[in-house]
């Protein structure tokens, strides 16, 4: 089990309460697609992904990061129980969708950086850790049940 | 692979941090610091609370060295060769490019910072890939 200390709850916790999980997920979601662009063979479905713009715009793919963005935050109501919230994504994400792991880290990375540009000086490097600690968190438990 | 457009964006930011070497390195290894403590294991000779001279100072050697490969952006592997010998046989960060590509991170999220929107998608990615490369130089020598 992670033992989150308070100050990491709180720490993670104030960010999210100003988080609009819909830009905040579409930013994500988009760019994982342009920073790292192989991660679109997952997404050969979304239509148009041909340039930053056209991934930005994508409403396949804004739709789709609220969805996983929503999904954090089911791992922050549940900091203390992860696991066994993420098993049957975990499940999903192996199974059916053949999603390499490595991908759940460069996520959490991104995530952090649309963090950093959205709260600039507020993230400051006490933040960075916790949410830094909270993707890793979330990356392990979604990696959990790979066979 | 480095397009036209990319370098065009990673010297326009560069532009950003002149002036600013010692803050930005300061930052970029607190927060690495701060963020992963495994990385204070290569410091152990270093005083690293926060506004400690020595980390200023490396912040600002680290800065300069990522300009020198700004300003030679096509030539990676010779401008930063000095510097790849000394990570390879005497710092021997370990694993290659992991550690490094804490520091990517950590600048990375110095620069989200500060430039907040203008830390745009595009210019994020080219900055990836840029210290991506340079990670590579430098692990280059390894073996």
């Amino acid at each position: 089990m992670v033992h989150w200390t308070a100050e990491e709850k709180q720490l993670i916790s104030s960010i999210w309460s100003k988080v609009n999980v819909e830009e905040c997920g579409a930013e994500a979601l988009a760019r994982l697609l342009i920073v790292y662009p192989w991660t679109q063979r997952f997404f050969a479905s979304f239509g148009n992904l041909s340039s930053p713009t056209a991934i930005s715009g994508n409403p396949m793919v804004r739709a789709h990061g609220k969805k996983v963005l929503t999904s954090f935050g089911e791992a922050i109501k549940n900091l203390d129980n992860i696991k066994t919230t993420y098993t049957k994504l975990s499940e999903l994400h192996c199974d059916k969708l053949h999603v390499d792991p490595e991908n759940f880290r460069l996520l959490g990375d991104i995530l952090i950086i649309v963090l950093a540009a959205h709260f600039t000086r507020d993230f400051t490097p006490a933040c960075h850790f916790a949410w830094q600690k909270l993707v890793n968190v979330v990356a392990h438990a979604l990696a959990r049940k790979y066979h | 692979m480095l397009t036209a457009e990319d370098k065009k964006m990673i010297q326009q930011i560069w532009e950003k941090v002149q002036g600013h070497q010692e803050d930005f390195g300061a930052e970029a290894l607190l927060r690495m610091f701060t963020a992963y403590p495994q990385t204070k294991t290569y410091f152990p000779h270093f005083d690293l609370s926060p506004g400690s001279d020595q980390v200023r100072g490396h912040g600002k050697k680290v800065v300069n060295a990522l300009g020198t490969a700004v300003k030679s952006i096509d030539n990676l592997s010779q401008a930063l060769s000095e510097l790849s010998n000394l990570h390879a046989y005497n710092l021997r960060v370990d694993p290659p490019c992991f550690a490094l590509q804490l520091l990517s991170q950590s600048f990375q999220v110095v620069l989200a910072t500060h430039l907040g929107k203008d830390y745009t998608p595009e210019v994020h990615a080219a900055f990836d890939k840029f210290l991506s490369a340079v990670a590579a130089v430098l692990a280059e020598k390894y073996r």
